[in-house]
């Protein structure tokens, strides 16, 4: 067993992007997942893996300098909240355009606009739909312990690298502030120069000795190309959506009703499920673990083997539960339940809201 | 006498001059007489002269020179709209050896650029920037840039730049000047052949700053006619320029080794 930590979110994240071999942190303050930065530049990464980490002059530019630090096939990372994040939709959408790997972290707050500082879900449209122009996706994953705020690096790290893109994790202003245990994977090592090079033939590193030249642009003036370009994203997309689902259900073999809910509403709603029980209701909780791709083929088969009712779990006004309704296409009932602009619903709410919208009627 | 053919002429002890092999062979999409064709030469030049060929990574703007990358024969990246000096503080950051440069307009680097500018200069990133100023917006049409003289005319101030109503033209490159962070900034221009001379130098010089660790950023501006956007012949363009542009963007050194040029 590995070191045991008590340790705020945001600081296992931080601590994490560490130890993943990551090159280079850009980021911008804001609230509430400053802790980020300032863990970074106290721990001064630069002094013992090289890592470089640097405050930049806005979101804007954080997130352009992961499309160019990226674009160099090193590990890059940002980090920042709701507003912040709503600044770094132009980046994302030429890095997705671009096809650079590149890790952001949103630790979601209260919108819209400055709203206020405490937790949300609130923006997961954003950050499963697109978020900035274009049609292109990026990877999203929904911690819900400090545990996944650490585990959950190396594994968008992978991801992005392997599929050439954005990976996100959603994660919000609970999971970053609360504190809890956490036990740490083992250093990965950065890699070398000479390492990126030969991983990465596709970086702009400098043009290999008698070699082609890379070019690494989201841009072609010519319509039958960009469609192309467009159709081979798209290609890329199925194959993730076939791939990459992940989730966790929790006593949904033989639920009659099930919460779909992701990260603080996940934690949230498995307390319903035992108040549920408790009362006889056989409850399940459907957690999925990437939201973008989403479980469509998992929710499917629970619709198949039974499932009467969803509830869609979500501190926004209901969000996710547009995905969960495509997935059940109509078959039985779906509804959301979801406090807002930052105010956490309570078990007993979520089990009221189960029993009232979905089995009440 | 006897005939001289071309073949008499074309032989490697007559060879004077020719293109670099870090221009591509693609032919330039820029108009003729435009500045942008012989500044990304001499750049290329200066790479090529400075043995840095497979050391060099580049970032195109978005503007006329979006597609310096089909041009610039090196690794290149294209940018957002002002983001250059971002995407190339992070390349530097993370390969301290290598040789970074952004290449952008006015519009780009002065208007909706700026803060990019800015703090990539006041950062004193170890970079260089190349900067066209043609004081207009090529690429969309030629409407007013943050550089457009007052009294010029621009498809969006068709009766003439008016400072109380449209802002006064940005001279960013004396701006950046006065930050600590920019070791070299220059004002060069394209248009006759000992201009081009002096600003070659002024390149390599440069770009010379970041191969020796210079403390700081090396900043080129070259003022360059826009003879579409303006509306004129390329000669009446460059005459234009000098009797107009020169006057408010006077050529010359205004920080040499970190130290402003009195």
């Amino acid at each position: 067993m590995g070191e045991l930590k008590l340790m705020k979110g945001n600081e296992a994240l931080a601590e994490a992007i560490i130890r993943a071999g990551t090159d280079g942190y850009f980021g911008y303050p804001i609230t509430p997942q400053s802790e980020v930065m300032e863990y970074l530049t106290a721990a001064k990464p630069w002094e013992t893996t090289g890592m470089v980490v640097l405050q930049a002059e806005s979101e804007v530019a954080s997130i352009n300098m992961l499309y160019g630090g990226g674009g160099t096939g090193k590990k890059v990372v940002t980090s920042s909240s709701s507003p912040g994040i709503s600044l770094m939709q132009e980046g994302l959408s030429y890095i997705a355009g671009a096809e650079i790997p590149i890790l952001i972290v949103n630790v979601v707050r209260g919108g819209p606009g400055l709203g206020d500082i405490q937790p949300a879900q609130s923006d997961y449209f954003q950050a499963t739909k697109g978020g900035g122009h274009g049609d292109y996706r990026l990877i999203v994953l929904a911690p819900s312990s400090v545990q996944e705020m650490s585990d959950f690096v190396p594994m968008a790290y992978d991801l992005a690298f392997k599929y050439r893109m954005p990976a996100m994790i959603l994660s919000d202003g609970a999971i970053g502030q609360m504190m809890e245990k956490v036990e740490f994977f083992e250093p990965i090592p950065r890699l070398t120069d000479e390492e990126v090079k030969a991983r990465y033939p596709w970086a702009t590193n400098g043009k290999p000795k008698g070699g082609e030249r890379r070019i690494l642009t989201s841009l072609d003036l010519d319509p039958s190309k960009m469609e192309q370009h467009n159709y081979d994203l798209q290609a890329k997309y199925r194959k993730i959506e076939e791939n990459e689902v992940r989730f966790e259900q929790i006593q949904c073999d033989d639920a009659e009703y099930v919460i779909v809910a992701y990260g603080s509403s996940a934690r949230i709603s498995l307390k319903s499920v035992k108040l549920l029980r408790e009362k006889g209701i056989k409850a399940g909780l459907l957690r999925p673990i990437t939201l973008w791709p989403f479980p469509t083929k998992k929710i499917d088969a629970l619709v198949k083997q039974g499932v009467k009712g969803f509830l869609s779990v979500e501190m926004s006004a209901g969000q996710m539960v547009e995905d969960v309704r495509l997935a059940v296409n109509g078959r039985v009932k779906v509804e959301h339940y979801g406090r807002l602009g930052g105010i956490i619903h309570s078990p007993e709410e979520v089990a009221e809201a189960l029993e009232q919208k979905i089995i009440g009627e | 006498m006897s005939e001289i053919s071309i073949k008499d002429i074309i032989k490697p002890e007559n060879l004077v001059y020719q293109k670099t092999k870090l221009m591509t062979d693609k032919p330039l999409s820029y108009c003729p007489g435009c500045g942008h064709g012989t500044t990304h030469r001499l750049v290329m030049e200066v790479i090529e002269e400075l043995g840095k060929e497979n050391d060099t990574i580049g970032v195109a703007p978005v503007g006329c020179s979006v597609l310096a990358y089909e041009f610039m024969n090196v690794d290149m990246q294209e940018a957002a709209h002002g983001r250059a000096p971002a995407l190339a503080t992070a390349i530097k950051r993370l390969w301290p050896d290598k040789v970074v440069f952004t290449y952008q307009g006015d519009g780009d680097l002065a208007a909706i650029g700026t803060a990019e500018t800015i703090h990539a200069c006041n950062r004193g990133e170890k970079i260089v920037i190349v900067f066209i100023n043609n004081g207009i917006y090529g690429m969309t049409g030629g409407q007013m840039a943050p550089t457009t003289l007052e009294g010029m005319k621009t498809s969006t101030t068709p009766y003439g730049r008016d400072a109380a109503l449209m802002g006064h033209p940005l001279k960013i490159t004396e701006l950046v000047a006065q930050l600590p962070g920019t070791y070299y900034v220059t004002r060069q221009s394209v248009h006759t052949p000992s201009a081009v001379r002096k600003a070659k130098r002024a390149i390599k010089k440069a770009f010379q700053n970041q191969l020796n660790d210079a403390p700081g950023l090396s900043f080129i501006e070259v003022v360059s006619n826009c003879n579409s956007g303006w509306k004129m012949t390329p000669v009446d363009a460059n005459h234009w320029m000098e009797e107009n542009m020169f006057p408010f963007y006077p050529i010359g050194d205004i920080k040499v080794d970190g130290e402003l040029v009195k």
